[in-house]
């Protein structure tokens, strides 16, 4: 094998110029790739991550039946304290979720005692709700996260459309689910910066705020939001979660609970699913130059060695060695080709990190750009790369191993 | 002590009524015409007779390198025509050397590494044993000097001897040199041959070439003449026709 990569090398250094433009080929297209996917992975990460950490939390868990109801808030559809227990124990056994927050969400009316708009509100512990979306302080534009008993932290346009400021009193109106309307005056604690998403215009009040406008007599959640110390693990705790929930059933037989990931819940996963088919297609963009720019310099070196051929076929050389030398000829240029796109790649990618590049994603401006690419990236060009180098040169291998020596000693 | 029947004849290639065919567009062109002939182990023979009597279409077939429309052609023992391509590759890099016309040496290979080629890519011999044979060919060629040089470097005299040392690295039972003096000038023409020569005395090994070289004809122990793809003469030399 030694001896045939030696021919092999020693024959692409005989067509230096040529050798080096289909490497250079080979070489941009792995940068253009690998570039490709830093970055958008870069601002695809940092959007996730705006989104489960500043309103969704991870995962959630609801009574089944909420989430197809979820515009209309509704408190019919809402998880009792034993099944909030039995969610809690099921929760406590699995190491990978880091923090969990209990939610009443309801709808509402919103009044400064001169005008009367809408509003949706969670309740929320606010300890637990900050362990679970670590972000949410981040987006207080005006006052602070403070909700104590009496506090309220409100959107943006709500705030501007009505003229609160932070330290104004404010009266929340609501309908409980017995039809009973009951209100409670709050101090605006803070302003919250709106986000893209569901969620991303809701108003915060204290769990127990909630429960006492909403007169409960038990503490019914609407849902529980999941964190999990590692992102990558979502989907196993997804299953793990769903399976252990699964045997809940209801008085009717049917399963209490309903499990959903992030991306169930929010429009962006669909987004970030037009970023993967985008970066799919880049990647075969990138075979389709590897294998047409190698095809075609091998053709060329079976075309203008046909004497070679048919001399080493002569000799005895078996049609496999030829097929070999052919093949590795082909593969030397795809390595060379992803060791230096790879190499330049990475220079590029640390380049950009270190430039502190900037970008702004709805309302929020600023986001830093931070590109990285992983090893299985990596991997999965080099791979690509290598493999479709070897199916390229196939053809000509095969057909420098196949030709008659009689023909190719007499090719002129 | 186990002979095989290959390794025990008495005739090293035995032609019968070999007949070749080319197709050329919807009109049959008859090359060689019912050719007989046997040669034995070690001769020094050449093909003669003018261009398009069949000398190099013959030399095809013998080397496998083509087969005949019809006809027997045994070579050492093996009916040949019965071998598929990898059969007939195999038995060309066992039994076989090539001479020819253009040297055909590999550009990328030093002079050293086209001799070495047919034994390191064809008959995977051992390292030491690679570099003894090569080197005692390199001297008996001349070419230690050389060694190291690619082909490019060197003139077309010294390519012919390295083509000859390719040739007989593997130790075949039969050279077959196609024109080898063609690109030649006379005076190198003639040391070719005499390098030939005296490699077959040295080794026992048959050469067989073609030419139209009235001058390197006269090396030859045994001469066919062809004409219109037809064996037409046979002649054994003379010690006193020899150049």
């Amino acid at each position: 094998m030694y001896n045939l990569f030696k021919i092999a090398i020693r024959n692409l250094m005989r067509y230096r110029r040529r050798t080096l433009l289909t490497s250079s080929l080979i070489m941009i297209g792995v940068v253009f790739v690998l570039v490709f996917v830093a970055v958008t992975g870069s601002i695809k990460s940092l959007l996730i991550g705006q989104i489960t950490d500043s309103m969704l939390g991870h995962l959630q868990v609801h009574k089944k039946g909420y989430v197809a109801s979820i515009d209309n808030l509704p408190l019919t559809i809402t998880l009792t304290p034993e099944a909030v227990q039995t969610i809690e124990n099921v929760i406590k056994d699995i190491s990978e979720v880091e923090a969990y927050s209990m939610r009443i969400k309801f709808g509402g009316l919103f009044s400064n005692y001169k005008e009367t708009t809408n509003i949706r509100l969670n309740g929320v512990v606010p300890e637990s709700e900050i362990k679970t979306i670590p972000l949410l302080p981040e987006r207080i534009i005006a006052g602070k996260y403070d909700l104590k008993e009496g506090n309220i932290l409100i959107p943006e346009l709500l705030a501007k459309g009505m003229e609160v400021s932070v330290g104004d009193t404010i009266v929340v109106i609501a309908t409980n689910k017995d039809g009973s309307v009951n209100g409670k005056q709050f101090t605006v604690a803070g302003i919250l910066e709106s986000v893209t998403g569901p969620g991303g215009r809701d108003g915060y009040i204290n769990i127990e705020d909630a429960a006492e406008v909403l007169r409960m007599d038990q503490r019914e959640i609407s849902e529980v939001a999941l964190r999990l110390g590692d992102f990558t693990m979502l989907h196993d705790v997804y299953l793990y979660l769903t399976d252990s929930l699964s045997g809940e059933k209801n008085e009717a037989g049917n399963p209490m609970f309903e499990v959903h990931t992030w991306e169930s819940l929010s429009p962006f996963h669909n987004i970030s699913q037009m970023i993967d088919i985008m970066t799919f297609f880049i990647k075969i963009m990138l075979i389709a130059m590897v294998l047409v720019s190698i095809m075609n310099v091998m053709i060329m070196a079976v075309y203008e060695r046909m004497r070679e051929i048919g001399t080493i076929s002569a000799i005895g050389t078996m049609p496999g060695k030829i097929l070999s030398m052919f093949i590795l000829e082909g593969l030397s240029i795809g390595i060379l080709g992803t060791i230096v796109g790879n190499a330049t790649g990475c220079a590029i990618i640390y380049i950009l990190n270190i430039s502190h590049i900037t970008f702004n994603f709805g309302r929020q401006t600023g986001l830093l750009l931070q590109p990285h690419v992983g090893a299985a990236d990596l991997l999965t060009v080099s791979v690509i790369v290598i493999v479709v180098s070897v199916v390229a040169s196939l053809q000509p291998a095969l057909k420098a191993s196949r030709m008659e020596p009689i023909y190719a000693l007499h090719h002129v | 002590m186990c002979i095989s029947l290959e390794e025990h004849y008495m005739s090293l290639i035995v032609a019968r009524d070999i007949y070749k065919d080319y197709q050329v567009g919807e009109v049959s062109l008859r090359a060689l015409r019912a050719l007989n002939f046997e040669i034995e182990p070690g001769s020094f023979l050449s093909f003669v007779g003018p261009s398009g009597s069949g000398k190099t279409t013959l030399l095809n077939l013998i080397g496998c390198l083509d087969i005949p429309t019809s006809g027997s052609l045994t070579i050492a023992g093996t009916d040949v025509l019965r071998l598929d391509r990898k059969g007939r590759a195999a038995f060309r890099g066992r039994h076989m050397g090539f001479i020819f016309q253009d040297f055909n040496l590999i550009p990328v290979l030093t002079v050293y590494e086209n001799i070495e080629y047919p034994l390191l890519m064809v008959q995977n011999v051992p390292s030491g044993e690679r570099s003894r044979r090569v080197m005692d060919l390199l001297e008996s060629v001349g070419m230690m000097e050389q060694r190291d040089k690619y082909p490019d470097q060197i003139s077309g005299g010294q390519k012919q001897r390295v083509a000859v040392a390719r040739a007989l690295v593997t130790e075949p039972e039969l050279v077959l040199a196609d024109e080898p003096t063609a690109n030649l000038d006379s005076k190198t023409a003639y040391m070719i041959i005499e390098l030939m020569k005296a490699m077959k005395e040295k080794s026992g090994t048959t050469f067989i070439f073609s030419t139209h070289d009235q001058k390197i004809v006269g090396a030859a122990e045994i001469l066919y003449t062809l004409e219109d793809g037809t064996i037409v003469d046979r002649k054994e030399m003379e010690e006193s026709d020899h150049v």
